[in-house]
């Protein structure tokens, strides 16, 4: 018998239409309930459904809003089942993400029903320097990026005297293709602020800011669910006080995640960095002592306290304990977010959860545009922070991005300083006019125009801006650029000696071509074509053709393509 | 001197509230117009240049009106990888606008952002919050379609 019915209507969920299929199901199923969860982080099966029966759940993916559907999920039906992948649970460890995507992120007695809020019990009975003696104990290091020991900064502020203490949840989340702090928010919210009033309890803290990018409604409206229901419950009850809990949305600049610039920014002042010391511990929000930790770091902090520090140590390796969120998307058959043990290996998480054949990737991107690409030949390395770092990359918060054979490396590059140049806030020197001048250099090596010298001066100048920027922006904007020339310096070198992109990515080192022996005539490209470059002959006029694609998506007989050589003349 | 907001009413007028402030106005008028900085720079009791300078440091705010669909291109890097720039490309070409214009008919604004969350499903975009995903050219000429249609009947 069917007790429940929960569809994924995480961001990712309804991006697939899972609202329509949700609105589909609530009008035509009167007699069983159906509610919308988060993500249960297999995001290449969306729309994707649970069905709980008194025996078992069984889970169905790509759903339709079809009453044939319907039938399928009244009947059990075996075929269209979801199977997970036993390679890819076999690596899984599901500790911080448990419960994401399988209860109803919009329900406090859900989470309470699944052990939530015994850890914040069990915390509240602990004096505060126990709760920090436990997290230290644990190894917990931030999942925000530079991977400081958590216990360590709750330390500084439980030490510091102070009337008003903050804690800031760093929601920001402005790596560019990670989405594991979102997922946890629409999923989970209630799992991290548990584990902020377990950090106000140990620290001392009378108020507590969420910082949230503004590209997250859903994730903010279930938080502020969740802190409507904890106030109703008197959760936020820490000993004889009631630290007070605000969500402010971020404005859409990247550098607002560093943590002197959020200060700033929740401050209602620009967001640029500033030199520390004095660390926020010592003077944050409002010259207040302050600290700063991530959505995932917060998350881990009722899996401690409730499994206690000596268990967490237990997993992962020497320097990098528990497990960790990654964000798997680009070029791969299975994107969608998993939480591993730290010291999996690289190639564990492409090739066996990840899904992609050996030799279709040629790199991974991690830590975004602060991080650097791997290529294949390192897939071995362990995943933690320290194996990273000695590849030239970092952990980076988690975005992990498949770049497959067919794309450009030095393109990839160009687009990471794009950004950063970019989200430079402009405050020193050598991050705003020095990533211009190698964005510059980078996209004259791309257009085809590239002088031999462009390679050594984008490394001298590289690590000149590692050296001149106060903040992580600058001091890591140049990582993708210099992964890249350290991996696929032949790349730079074909561009600029040869003019070539054998990737056939770069515009202006390529034409597109109708094989005209394929050819039936038909039409469809010339119809298609934006700008008319194809003349009733089939023939593409090159300076005209902005090599957009479009006849290339149309073709029936797939007869047209991208070739080597371009505007450039060669 | 101007009145205030109404959607301002509520709002502590603390400095760090600025920018809530001006989150405010925008999803009330859809853009920063200048009587609007007048207005808040009277409401916190600081000079409009600081007002001015806030709202320029941050990519959210935008001064001029925008269309009555914003269209936003996601170019995270998900995105990027899975050719977000021929979606940008194939936009321009079908509205005739260019990432960061608005269409004379006033129906459609584009733009361009980093990362919307929904990497698994590249190259994304989205029309006012609505996120639509797995795009290849025939899937997006139809989401634009149907949004000419229904900016043409209302
Ligand atoms: C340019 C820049 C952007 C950052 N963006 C984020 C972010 O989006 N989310 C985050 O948690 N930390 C980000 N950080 C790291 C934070 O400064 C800070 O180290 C972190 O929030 C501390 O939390 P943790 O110790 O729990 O990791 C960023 C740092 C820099 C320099
Ligand atoms: S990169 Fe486009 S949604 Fe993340």
């Amino acid at each position: 018998m069917i007790k429940r019915i929960k569809i994924g209507t995480g961001s990712c969920g309804l991006a697939a239409g899972a609202g329509e299929v949700y609105d589909f199901f609530k009008e035509n199923i009167k007699d069983i309930e159906i509610i919308g969860v988060g993500c249960i982080g297999h995001c290449y099966a969306e729309p994707l459904i649970e069905v709980e029966t008194d025996r078992e759940s069984v889970f169905y993916e790509k759903v339709e809003p079809t009453q044939v559907f319907i039938d399928k999920i009244r009947n059990l039906d075996e075929e269209s089942r979801l199977g997970f992948r036993p390679e890819r649970r076999e690596r899984e460890m599901l500790k911080v993400t448990r419960l994401a995507g399988r209860i109803d992120p919009t329900s406090i007695d859900e989470y309470i029903e699944n052990g939530g809020y015994s850890a914040l019990k069990k915390a509240l009975k602990m004096p505060p320097i126990d709760v920090v003696n436990e997290v230290k104990l644990s190894g917990l290091r931030g999942r925000g990026g530079a991977g400081f020991p958590t216990g360590l900064k709750w330390s500084f502020l439980h030490t510091k005297k102070s009337p008003e203490k903050v804690l800031i949840c760093n929601a920001d989340e402005g790596d560019p293709g990670a989405f594991m702090d979102r997922s946890l928010m629409e999923s989970v919210p209630h799992q991290i602020l548990e584990g902020m009033l377990i950090a106000a309890h140990a620290t001392g803290a009378t108020r507590i800011f969420i910082y949230c990018r503004a590209e997250y409604p859903l994730a903010i409206k279930h938080l502020k669910t969740a802190i409507d229901q904890i106030v109703k419950h008197g959760l936020n009850q820490i000993g004889d006080r009631k630290p007070t809990i605000q969500i402010k949305e971020g404005a859409g600049a990247f550098v607002c995640g560093e943590e002197t610039a959020m200060i700033h920014s929740l401050e209602g002042s620009r967001g640029t960095p500033r030199f520390r010391p004095p660390y926020p511990t010592d003077s944050g929000f409002k010259g207040l002592p302050t600290m700063i930790n991530n959505v995932e770091t917060f998350a881990n902090i009722p899996i401690i306290i409730n499994e206690s520090g000596a268990e967490f140590v237990k997993i992962g390796t020497e320097k990098s304990k528990g497990t960790k969120l990654f964000a798997l998307a680009g070029d791969l058959k299975y994107p969608g977010l998993v939480e591993v043990p730290m010291g999996i290996t690289l190639g564990e998480v492409v090739y066996e959860i990840g899904g992609v054949e050996k030799d279709s990737v040629k790199a991974v991107q991690i830590g975004g545009p602060s991080g650097g690409c791997i290529p294949a030949e390192h897939f071995d390395v362990r995943i933690d922070y320290d194996s990273l770092e000695s590849l030239g990359a970092i952990m980076g918060s988690g975005g992990l991005i498949f770049i497959g054979q067919n794309r450009c490396m030095v393109e990839t590059a160009r687009y990471f300083l794009d950004f950063t140049a970019r989200e430079s806030c402009g405050k020193c020197t050598f991050c705003r006019i020095g990533t211009k001048r190698m964005l510059e250099t980078l996209e004259r090596i791309t257009h085809g125009k590239g002088m031999p010298e462009d390679i050594e001066f984008l490394e001298d100048l590289g690590s000149k801006i590692i050296k001149g920027s106060l903040c992580g922006l600058g001091q890591s904007a140049p990582n993708p650029v210099l992964t890249t020339l350290r991996y696929y310096r032949h790349e730079y070198e074909r561009h600029v000696a040869d003019k070539r992109c054998d990737a056939l990515v770069c515009n202006d080192l390529v034409r597109v071509f109708i094989d005209k022996s394929n050819c039936i005539e038909c039409g469809l490209c010339i119809k298609n074509c934006p700008v008319n470059a194809i003349s009733d002959n089939y023939v593409i006029d090159d300076t005209i053709c902005t090599r957009c694609n479009s006849c290339i998506e149309v073709c029936p007989k797939h007869t047209i393509a991208r070739i080597a050589g371009g505007n450039t003349g060669v | 001197m101007p009145e205030p907001k109404s959607c301002l009413f509520n709002l502590d007028k603390d400095r760090s509230n600025l920018i809530k402030a001006l989150q405010l106005t925008q999803e009330s008028e859809g853009y920063i117009s200048d009587q609007a900085v007048h207005q808040i720079s009277d409401y916190f009791t600081i000079p409009p240049v600081d007002v001015e300078g806030v709202l320029s440091f941050y990519t959210q705010f935008k001064r001029t009106k925008p269309g009555k669909y914003i269209i936003a291109v996601c170019d995270g890097t998900a995105c990027h990888i899975k050719g977000s720039s021929l979606v940008a490309n194939w936009i321009t070409d079908f509205l005739d606008i260019k990432s960061g214009e608005t269409s004379n008919d006033g129906l459609f604004s584009l733009e361009t952002v980093a990362c919307l969350g929904c990497c698994s499903l590249a190259p994304v975009i989205s029309i006012n919050g609505k996120v639509f995903g797995n795009l290849d050219r025939k899937k997006l000429l139809k989401v634009l379609k149907k949004y000419q249609q229904m900016g043409k009947h209302d």
